[in-house]
């Protein structure tokens, strides 16, 4: 349960700090750090407007979107705490879910019959078909360390300690924060900001979104900055008692949002058809986290 | 004795009876047929599958010996999953019949090939003498060819038949090298003559290969598969759902069998497997992608799910040969529910195919669309097995595919290097299937139900009939019910997989030293042979609370939207178009623009034909872009050794020149080389003699 409320805490902010960040180097004043709040709540007030073309299925998208990432919540751990379902494979499920959410907003943005939708569809169709393998090997990986496959167990046994170690969790960093930014569709990959419909992948999808459904989505978007942010978290609280873990928890999301504004401004988005080949790149350094720990486990004779 | 003479004889009753029929009483005597025969098998499958397996002995003749008919757990699970594929193919199909009930003899014809597959199918299950089986597999070959070119006036679909026909008979023709191996060398038809099958392993494991080779072509694993993207466009949308739930499963069925009886080397044979599924289910999914023709993207899709089928029997098959009880466990309980799982969600996208069909007169993606405005039910059905399909919870195939990948993740506590690597490299190739196959669909629901139709049809296209739905509903329901309460089903699987489990404990008495080494015991806690049970339930049940997690949190968002819309102003405008104020349905994205970036990336595997013509000058008079993603290995294995034979074979052509004399002269060479040959050995044995005395 203390995952879950801490998750929630820090969508709070996060994408504030983002936005703050990015106007902070670009030398604006910027909006404050809880203006997305603000423009979902404003969004849950607001009348809506839905596209002729679209169906049911429109309507319904974004509330099973938002619902597969409060699932997914419930099963990430906090350190030494169980998240609220925790069961061996729940890493297995915490994909899957996400792959719902994903599903659901495809079919949506099909249903309004725009093409620039249909584009933005068929690129996060792809990027998510060629980002998850990183995903699950690196999980292969962390299973294969500690023995144990679910997160909580895999999180509380991985401590790290030889100089190797240190290098494989920088890499596991690196996988996971590159996974949070495809699956929010950031900066290498996708630039939020913006304004040709053509180059947008995630925001496009959700143009004819409107009122209570935009703020559905927004808010899926916020947590799922955090969701991820709690897994890099974890990969270094496991053995810290959650007294200490709670202020660290913050600390590293802190971090973790401004590096992602850093990113952010100094780092320009791929063209389109190179994204496919960085989002590869990320399974082999997952690879390359694998047979680090094949070399750690002393498995290679 | 008493249920399989009762199956048999109301089975010929209504056989011979039906062609007497006519109309509605033959329609009805068909159903009837369909349901006693699913009755007569499912309650001694039932009992089977709770606990008490059964064991016939038909008298037989001269030529077969005694027929053993053996109903165990394993048979039971198959025979349950045909009857439930059949009885709800039986009652869609007779409204998807309806439109041709003009057509007397090919529905009479129909009818009667429909019942004989049924039989022949449940009694595969059981029948253990291999020349009845191999007479079994022919009449259930023949029949579901006749079932397929029910629409025979197409040439399309006679020539998708005879493809069909051909490759069942290569299989049938490796299976009879196989099975006549067997009985030579035990002396007995009877399949338990196979586990004392002398030679060793080498000779058990050789075996296997080919029977895997047989029953994989009608199982559809890459390369076999050739047959099958053909066969099933071209069937009648109730044949489609029946080949693809069932007639495909025969040939897991088989190869779950022989992985039962035969001594073989069971981590050469599960290396193998896993090779093979994982080829099949990954080019199955990336074929399937590219398809314009709805059924035949399902029809690759059937592929790609046998090839995870076998992606658990092969994690099963290494636990056999390795002694994890774990992985022999998980490896088939994943299986075996992957193929209940399969047969419910691919009959009922058939199905729903078939509808689209009924209602617009074609499968061609790109001329579809917005179909889900008009038909709303079955725009539903096919979005609840799209879904499940994709392996995504709270739907079925999540639970079977978790029981592979914890399985796979299992295994990595015990497994050596090279293990390892291969599993990791399994479980990318999982993922991606998993990937691609939500690209795949996403496309088909997308491009075929939702925006709006991307061609005027020349009639109005509405919803098909309650009670022709009724039975797809039973079908989305189970889909639910395995999703949301996957232990009921999996404690259905304690028989079959206490076989497999058993099998390991009469392998392990031969290497006896491997039955403990599991001992960290976090997951799957050590499962013991004889509690194969309490370990996938209670890996699965978990997973069942998720699945209500989600159901749950869906439903109360939904509730809280429909609270606060309630007060809120709601419009409808043009989507969104750059401010281009005319918008028509062509300006939609296309199935082919869809995959185009996928296409891009993996134009090394894929191969297209194009036809194209440009929009040039000033005031172009139109153009267009056709593109056909055709089947690689297809080309490698079957059109370019079969163009080569007939290459060589037109060298001979000279010969059939159409001369009467001519061929009366063959004829009189023919009969004199018969008289002469004989003659001629005779002399040449007696120069050798006489060399000899030399």
């Amino acid at each position: 349960m203390l995952s879950a409320l801490l998750i929630i805490a820090a969508s709070l902010f996060f994408t504030g700090l983002i936005n703050r960040t990015k106007s902070w180097t670009s030398g604006r004043k910027g909006p404050g750090v809880l203006q997305p709040l603000r423009d979902v709540y404003r969004l849950f007030r607001k009348g809506s407007v839905y596209p002729a073309t679209a169906g049911v299925l429109f309507r319904v998208a974004p509330t099973i979107y938002l619902a597969s990432l409060l699932m997914a919540l419930l099963v990430v751990p906090f350190g030494q705490e169980k998240g609220v379902l925790s069961f061996n494979g729940d890493f297995i499920f915490f994909a899957y879910v996400l792959a719902l959410g994903r599903f659901l907003t495809i079919v949506a943005a099909l249903d309004t019959g725009s093409s620039f939708e249909g584009m933005g569809a068929s690129r996060e169709a792809l990027y998510g078909m060629l980002a998850e393998p990183a995903f699950f090997v690196l999980m292969g990986s962390l299973a294969l360390l500690t023995g144990h496959t679910s997160f909580h167990e895999i999180f509380n046994a991985l401590h790290l300690g030889s100089w190797i170690s240190y290098a494989l969790a920088t890499l596991a960093t690196f996988v996971l924060v590159m996974i949070a930014m495809i699956e929010n569709s950031r900066m290498p990959v996708d630039d939020p900001k913006t304004h040709l419909e053509l180059t947008m992948v995630h925001e496009v999808m959700i143009l004819d979104h409107s009122g209570f459904d935009l703020g559905l989505i927004l808010t899926a978007g916020y947590l799922k900055f955090a969701l991820f942010g709690a897994l890099v978290v974890n990969l270094f609280i496991g053995m810290v008692p959650t007294g200490y873990a709670i202020p660290l928890f913050f600390l590293i999301q802190t971090g973790m949002a401004i590096t992602i504004g850093g990113i952010e401004s100094f780092m320009a988005r791929f063209r389109m058809s190179h994204n496919p080949q960085f989002i590869t790149v990320l399974t082999s350094v997952a690879l390359l986290v694998f047979f680090g720990v094949l070399l750690l486990s002393g498995r290679f004779l | 004795m008493i249920p399989v003479n009762l199956f048999l004889m109301v089975a010929g009753f209504v056989l011979v009876l039906l062609p007497f029929l006519k109309g509605k009483m033959q329609q009805a005597g068909w159903l009837v047929g369909v349901v006693l025969m699913a009755g007569l098998s499912a309650v001694p499958a039932w009992r089977a599958l709770t606990g008490t397996p059964v064991e016939w002995l038909l008298p037989g003749n001269v030529v077969t010996g005694e027929i053993p008919l053996r109903l165990d757990g394993l048979s039971a699970w198959f025979i349950l999953i045909i009857d439930l594929v059949f009885l709800s193919g039986a009652f869609y199909g007779v409204h998807y019949l309806h439109f041709y009930h003009a057509d007397r003899n090919t529905l009479t014809l129909h009818y009667l090939s429909f019942l004989l597959l049924q039989g022949a199918l449940l009694l595969l299950c059981v029948v253990q003498n291999s020349l009845v089986f191999m007479v079994l597999w022919e009449v259930m070959t023949i029949s579901a060819f006749v079932a397929v070119i029910f629409e025979h006036e197409k040439w399309i679909t006679v020539k998708a038949g005879i493809n069909f026909l051909i490759q069942s008979h290569v299989s049938l023709l490796l299976l009879m090298v196989g099975f006549l191996y067997g009985a030579i060398q035990t002396g007995s038809y009877d399949f338990a003559a196979l586990s004392s099958l002398p030679g060793g392993k080498g000779a058990a494991t050789a075996l296997m290969f080919l029977f895997i080779a047989g029953f994989g072509i009608k199982a559809g694993f890459v390369p076999f598969h050739t047959w099958l993207p053909h066969a099933h466009p071209a069937a009648p949308a109730h044949i489609s759902g029946i080949m693809s739930g069932v007639i495909i499963k025969i040939g897991i069925f088989g190869i779950l069998r022989m992985l039962l009886l035969l001594p073989m080397d069971y981590t050469t044979i599960g290396y193998m497997l896993l090779l093979l599924s994982l080829v099949s289910g990954v080019y199955g999914v990336m074929l399937a992608i590219v398809q314009h023709n709805l059924k035949k993207l399902l029809a690759y899709h059937s592929i790609e799910n046998i090839g995870i089928i076998g992606l658990g029997i092969a994690v099963g098959t290494i636990g056999l040969g390795s002694g994890h009880s774990f992985l022999v466990t998980l490896g088939f309980a994943g299986a075996l529910l992957h193929t209940l799982n399969h047969a419910l969600f691919k009959s009922l996208l058939f199905y729903t195919a078939g509808n689209v069909y009924q209602a617009t007169h074609t499968l061609h993606i790109e001329h579809l669309g917005g179909v889900m405005k008009k038909m709303p039910l079955t725009a539903l059905l096919f979005l609840v097995a799209a879904i499940a399909i994709c392996g995504i919870p709270p739907f079925n195939g999540f639970v079977s595919e978790f029981l592979v990948y914890t399985g796979l993740y299992s295994w990595m506590r015990e497994a050596s290097l090279v293990a390892l690597v291969v599993i990791i490299f399994t479980i990318m190739g999982l993922v991606l299937i998993g990937g691609l196959a939500l690209l795949c669909f996403t496309k088909a629901f997308g491009i075929v139900f939702l925006g709006s139709a991307r061609k005027e049809t020349p009639h109005a296209v509405g919803e098909v009939s309650a009670r022709q739905l009724a039975p797809l509903w039973i079908l989305a329901l189970l889909i639910l019910l395995i999703g949301t309460f996957p232990q009921w089903f999996t404690q259905a699987l304690a028989e079959p997989l206490a076989l497999f489990s058993s099998t390991m404990t009469a392998g392990l008495s031969v290497i006896p030293g491997h039955s403990s080494s599991f001992s960290s015991g976090m997951v799957a806690p050590a499962a013991g042979v004889g509690e194969p049970l309490t370990t996938v339930t209670g890996i699965v049940s978990p997973v069942a609370v998720a699945a209500w997690g989600i159901i749950g949190i869906s439903l109360l968002l939904w509730a809280i939207r429909s609270l606060v819309l309630r007060s809120s102003r709601q419009e409808t405008s043009p989507t969104w178009s750059c401010g281009y104020v005319a918008p028509n349905p062509k300006l939609q994205y296309t199935a082919g623009s869809f995959a185009r970036s996928y296409t891009k990336l993996f134009r090394g595997v894929l191969t297209f034909s194009r036809k194209e013509k440009g929009v040039e000058a000033i005031f172009p008079v139109g153009g267009h872009y056709e593109s056909h993603a055709s089947d690689k290995v297809e080309q490698w294995v079957i059109d370019k050794p079969v163009n080569g034979f007939q290459w060589l074979m037109s060298r001979f052509l000279f010969l059939q020149n159409g001369k009467l004399q001519v061929y009366i002269l063959y004829g009189i060479l023919f009969i004199a080389a018969v008289i002469l040959l004989p003659v001629l050995a005779g002399w040449f044995s007696a120069l050798l003699v006489f060399l000899k005395q030399l």
